[in-house]
């Protein structure tokens, strides 16, 4: 892991995963979109708005999984200070909070017809959007100093500290009574949903995964190019000062 | 095919969540693109410089 830190390492991985996930992303849209809108059969009580389950999940599980990450990026950040991994937090979090964003509204308008309301205050609800805010304010304060560096480190200690809501998310709908039905995926033993309905759901999830890869290198890339350029604006401008300087 | 877009009565719930989606991850995606293409543009032009 260590060895990734390393800006021009990370270049050479990048490039190589890169076309692959690109590719990736690409085919498993296109076959996940094919499964969930036409080939998967509609649930015998939900009807057709089943199919709101292959954006709304897989969007669900993205949020938490890109926060998990922010909070790794976050806690390699502050001890070992590896400038790709403040990089890499700073990346992810617009991607993470732009798919809780999708989830909130997705899960919305499932709930409209099949709840019949838009939005209720219980444990899984609140405590999703509670993560929207954290994305929000690791946003915020990342960006909040001049000193980029004291940003980093007080959005880092955000994100760590915001992790005690992952578990929350997780087992909000078995701790309260929530009008979210529970996990339906991932429990051992007891298959609770059809082949033909988790298979679209997993390329859905898949999808999303390889849509993520391939964006975060966008970004972390991005990012990299304009911390060279700072940093050489930076030597020019103190070389330019101290020649000055001799020359009086 | 009109069956396919009626969505069984739940037409808008069902094309909403996915315009939704499509038009967040998409706006996500190109706006990284752009990012990317304009950090790139700005390196070239300041190795062009130094030459």
């Amino acid at each position: 892991m260590q060895r990734f830190a390393n800006p021009r390492r990370f270049k050479r991985l990048s490039a190589a995963i890169l076309p692959w996930s690109g590719l990736a992303t690409v085919i498993l849209f296109a076959a996940g979109l094919w499964l969930a809108l036409i080939a998967s059969p509609r649930d015998y009580q939900q009807s057709e708005t089943v199919r709101i389950m292959y954006v709304h999940v897989p969007a669900a599980w993205m949020a938490m999984f890109v926060y998990a990450n922010v909070a790794i990026a976050s806690a390699a950040a502050l001890v070992w200070r590896h400038p790709l991994a403040e990089v890499a937090g700073k990346a992810m979090a617009p991607i993470g909070a732009c798919f809780t964003a999708l989830c909130l509204i997705t899960g919305s308008l499932w709930g409209k017809p099949m709840w019949g309301t838009w939005w209720v205050w219980d444990a899984r609800l609140t405590s999703v959007l509670l993560l929207f805010f954290l994305y929000l304010g690791y946003i915020a304060l990342a960006n909040a100093f001049d000193d980029e560096q004291r940003g980093a480190r007080a959005a880092a200690i955000l994100a760590i500290v915001g992790v005690i809501n992952l578990p929350i998310i997780k087992f909000s709908v078995d701790w309260w009574n929530t009008l979210h039905q529970p996990a339906s995926v991932g429990r051992m033993g007891v298959p609770s949903i059809h082949a033909s309905m988790l298979t679209p759901l997993v390329v859905m999830a898949l999808a999303n995964m390889a849509f993520f890869v391939t964006v975060l290198i966008w970004r972390i890339e991005a990012a990299l190019i304009g911390r060279r350029l700072a940093t050489r604006r930076l030597l020019a401008e103190s070389a330019a000062a101290s020649a000055g300087g001799q020359r009086a | 095919m009109s069956e396919f877009f009626a969505m069984g009565g739940y037409a808008f719930f069902v094309w909403s969540s996915y315009a939704v989606v499509a038009i967040g991850l998409g706006g996500v995606a190109i706006a990284s693109w752009f990012e990317r293409r304009l950090a790139l543009a700005a390196l070239e032009a300041e190795d062009g410089d130094e030459r």
